[in-house]
């Protein structure tokens, strides 16, 4: 166990408390950096993968685990900040402006939506931003003319500084697009959460009445929070359009957006580590699940098994542990610390109690 | 009479949406949980009664599986409330929305692995051709699904208004607390609760089945279902009936009248009016927490 | 003039009168206690203060400026600080987390400052953990600064509400019952701060409370509530001795017609 002996403010408002910290987490990068060199490409496919899914899930994230809103429909986010993106790139755009410039669209227009949506709670936004999700899929076909509708479109290919980045005759440089992307959005997701802002979202999550009482506006608060959300969310959007390459309205169909949704949940809630380990878990699954079905014989896949044990999966893990991925790890990365003075009920849930939300 | 027709066809599709919604209201007033997978029950609801009623499976009469259906689902029901819900009971409410949903996930899945992703059609006694009445053709099935439908409404209001458990049912969703000093046991009233949402999933799903084919994939017209249960407010059963008919109304004249692509648009476009205008609905009211 | 002025206001829920034409003025520097029977409309008051209930009628003023003008989440940045009865603390977050909050109404920096953490966002940063250090150091919560509420005692967890509520350094300090649930060791802590956050921190104190003993001790001025209207004002040992208000607690004799359903309730 160590103890960190506090010299100055600074020790709580850096991103890392001490140099150990800092240096595990700056090697973990430099291994993230060195990947390429160490997998072969399609696993690098697959990385890029769990960037790109861990972008977008951290724009869910922040809106459901630190604001404590429930989205289903950010897959119609990931869709407007992929069409965004690649009708800037072909209307002459250069990939970085167009892609900035689509994560802010997103980002406005997730504000803008959010205004009659925060004034629901619960199950009703729930409702409302599944709606939104379908309604997205059905106007990506009626707006045929520019989205390419059910025929979809082909991306433009992505440069930068005359730098070309192809997934199959460049994938490191294209990985390395998405470490960048991934890295700089964690990195002002910390920000948001080390300063007021990031503490009126949790303060709004935990309690409205005396959010208010302390002179948050709760109303602006919940819009900065989705308007943010959708922002990073349509980034990862764009990445995974283009990296797909060519994609139509399924691509981000509803069920997109449960998956998102079930992914942060398993990779831990309110935890920037969840959304990773969630995007992990949710590009190795379909693998995992091939390679199990393979050994056993069935040579054809079998239809909803991967929804299915992920969805298994998630119920176990809310029946379990909450906390996710990441919380269970918080409890051995304890338990390996104290042993072997570890006791049982250390980690026993504190009891709650109903908290309504229905009000009456 | 074109829409004499539109109106049948599309309030029996507003009575089976208005079933799940009411099973998802139900639930929701009872234990503040809402089920996402109410759409998957009544899929499974459909299919525990093809299997026991077409002859290629278990082929028995339909009055005699009716009941079994009804055993059948209630105790599902009530299953899942005493081993998953109420382990979850005191976690937010974005969780057990989550759980729900992953539960329509598994649902889906063991059904298709039984009985397969083919559409199939239930021998259902309710489907016996057309009526011709001044020139307009209705399907008899259209008018059967409305009347089941009533009588089904007619007894539950009877239910809940006369029988011991109905009231406690609704003690418990007014006050859970005072209901339990009051000696009534809530927790087995919440999984009462449960099995009873699960019989009238049932009824939809032989409603819905009687009607056309049948596939694992339907469950996501509970989808609709909410859409309909939040048109007609959350906290009512009648206003979840309602929804559910506007809803199924709205659907074949939008089809009609409007442009194609913009028929399957239409009930979610009123749902997200409804929530910008109402936001608690049609026909609820609005309250606000005390401190 | 008054800091707190309260003038005739009136707030109904449905049928029931919760306030009724209440009128009563807090002076700067006074420690100022609302009594009265459960349902009296004590907290009310504070909610027609903090702006979550708008009056029928009547003015609320604070230090001159129209509070009904205002939305909610305004009234803090004039400097009024609360706290509620069944404690609202954010129970996700750490102690330190909960009392920076107190410190929102002087945040300066805006969203895209802070998402990318400029250097005036480190020095306020700083800055707010200094005030809140302070509270810290006030209320002895040095062994709980990294915990989170989830896990604290009702008590401790009494204690960090207060410290929200002074780390935004306010003006009016609203306490709702500060002392209910509190053992009698607690009790007599909270009897020290409210002293010293009078005498020390210059803050004006309006607090509910109903252990008369504690009101008694800490209070100049006590104002009774019953049935929404006031029934006696004056220094606590008069109040005390008010007829009215014994009746009020005892449910002998008929004040008002409110007043004796609520005492033949009690």
């Amino acid at each position: 166990m160590r103890f960190h002996f506090k010299t100055s403010y600074d020790t709580d408002i850096d991103l890392f408390p001490d140099w150990g910290k800092r240096g595990l987490y700056l090697a973990l990068l430099a291994l993230a950096a060195g990947l390429p060199f160490l997998i072969n490409d399609f696993y690098l496919g697959e990385a890029t993968n769990v960037l790109i899914w861990a972008v977008a899930g951290l724009g869910l994230m922040l809106l459901t685990g630190q604001t404590g809103q429930v989205s289903l429909g950010h897959s119609a986010f990931m869709a407007l900040g992929c069409y965004t993106c690649v009708l800037l790139m072909e209307a002459g755009a250069p990939f970085v402006v167009a892609f900035v410039l689509a994560g802010l669209i997103t980002g406005v227009v997730g504000a803008a939506i959010a205004v009659p949506a925060l004034r629901l709670h619960g199950v009703y936004l729930a409702i409302a931003t599944l709606a939104l999700a379908i309604l997205a899929d059905d106007l990506i076909v009626l707006l045929a003319p520019w989205t390419g509708g059910v025929n979809g479109k082909y991306a433009p290919a992505v440069t930068i500084l005359g730098l070309q980045f192809n997934r199959w005759s460049n994938p490191a440089a294209w990985y390395w697009l998405a470490l960048v992307v991934v890295v700089l959005v964690t990195w002002a997701y910390r920000n948001i959460l080390r300063t007021p802002l990031g503490r009126s979202f949790a303060a709004v999550r935990d309690s409205e009445i005396s959010a208010q009482a302390m002179g948050v506006d709760v109303a602006r608060t919940k819009t900065m929070a989705f308007g943010l959300s959708c922002a990073i969310t349509g980034l990862g959007g764009a990445l995974m359009g283009l990296f797909s390459e060519v994609f139509n309205n399924e691509t981000f169909g509803f069920l997109i957006s449960i998956q998102l949704v079930m992914m942060i949940v398993v990779g831990g809630l309110g935890f920037i580590h969840g959304a990773f380990l969630g995007a992990i878990v949710i590009s190795f699954l379909p693998q995992l699940l091939s390679i199990v079905t393979d050994t056993l014989g069935r040579g054809v896949a079998i239809p909803g098994l991967e929804s299915a044990v992920f969805g298994g999966l998630l119920i176990l893990f809310i029946l379990f542990e909450p906390m996710g991925l990441y919380g269970r790890w918080l409890k051995i990365r304890v338990w390996l610390e104290l042993f072997p003075f570890a006791r049982k009920d250390m980690f026993r849930r504190q009891k709650s109690y109903l908290k309504t939300e229905r009000l009456r | 009479m074109d829409v004499l027709q539109l109106l049948v066809s599309g309030l029996a599709n507003g009575c089976v949406y208005g079933l799940v919604a009411l099973g998802f209201v139900l639930i929701y007033k009872a234990t503040e949980a809402v089920n996402f997978a109410q759409g998957d029950f009544m899929m499974l609801g459909a299919f525990v009664t093809l299997g026991l009623v077409n002859p290629e499976y278990a082929g028995l009469p339909f009055w005699v599986a009716l009941p079994l259906v009804f055993v059948i689902m209630g105790a599902i029901g009530y299953a899942i409330d005493a081993t998953i819900l109420r382990v979850v009971f005191g976690q937010s409410q974005t969780a057990i929305i989550i759980l729900t949903i992953a539960m329509g996930f598994v649902i889906r899945f063991i059904v298709g692995a039984i009985w397969g992703h083919e559409p199939q059609s239930l021998q259902s006694p309710l489907a016996f051709g057309d009526i011709r009445l001044a020139g307009v053709v209705l399907r008899t099935v259209d008018l059967a699904v409305i009347v089941v439908t009533l009588l089904l409404t007619l007894l539950l209001w009877q239910f809940f208004r006369k029988t011991k458990v109905g009231l406690a049912m609704q003690a418990s969703s007014q006050n859970q607390m005072a209901a339990y000093y009051m000696g009534i046991p809530v927790k087995r009233v919440q999984g009462m609760v449960w099995a009873l949402a699960g019989i009238v999933a049932a009824v939809a799903g032989i409603l819905y089945a009687s009607k056309g084919a049948l596939e694992p994939n339907a469950g996501f017209i509970g989808i609709k279902a909410f859409a309909a249960a939040v048109i007609g407010g959350f906290g009512s059963l009648p206003g979840a009936l309602l929804g559910g008919l506007i809803v199924g109304v709205i659907e074949p004249f939008a089809g009609r009248y409007l442009p194609p692509g913009y028929s399957q648009i239409a009930p979610y476009a009123l749902l997200i009016l409804v929530l910008v205008f109402r936001p608690h609905g049609l026909f609820a009211q609005v309250r606000t927490k005390k401190v | 003039m008054s800091l707190l002025d309260i003038r005739d206001v009136t707030l109904k829920f449905g049928g029931v009168t919760a306030v009724n034409a209440l009128s009563l003025s807090v002076e700067e520097g006074q420690v100022f206690a609302l009594v009265g029977p459960n349902g009296a409309g004590k907290s009310t008051v504070f909610n027609l203060i903090s702006r979550f209930y708008t009056p029928f009628g009547g003015s609320i003023r604070f230090d001159g400026t129209d509070l009904l003008a205002l939305p909610s989440h305004r009234v803090p940045s004039l400097g009024i600080a609360r706290t509620f009865q069944n404690i609202e603390l954010f129970h996700q977050a750490t102690v330190l987390q909960n009392l920076l909050v107190g410190r929102h109404r002087h945040r300066r920096a805006g969203m895209v400052e802070n998402i990318l953490f400029t250097p005036r966002v480190r020095e306020e940063e700083r800055a707010h953990r200094a005030a809140v250090e302070e509270v810290i150091d006030f209320l002895d919560l040095q062994p709980y600064r990294d915990q989170r509420i989830a896990g604290l005692p009702y008590g401790v967890r009494k204690v960090v509400e207060l410290g929200r509520a002074l780390a935004s350094k306010p003006r009016l300090l609203l306490l709702d019952e500060p002392a209910s649930g509190l053992s009698v060791e607690e009790t007599q802590n909270m009897r020290w701060w409210i002293d010293d956050i009078r005498r020390q921190m210059g803050i004006t104190v309006l607090m509910v409370e109903h252990d008369m003993g504690l009101v008694a001790k800490v209070c100049d001025r006590v104002l009774a509530l019953d049935g929404g209207r006031m029934i006696a004002i004056g220094t606590p040992a008069e109040v005390q001795s008010h007829p009215d208000v014994i009746a009020a607690y005892l449910g002998t004799g008929a004040i008002s017609k409110t007043a004796d359903a609520k005492g033949a309730r009690r």
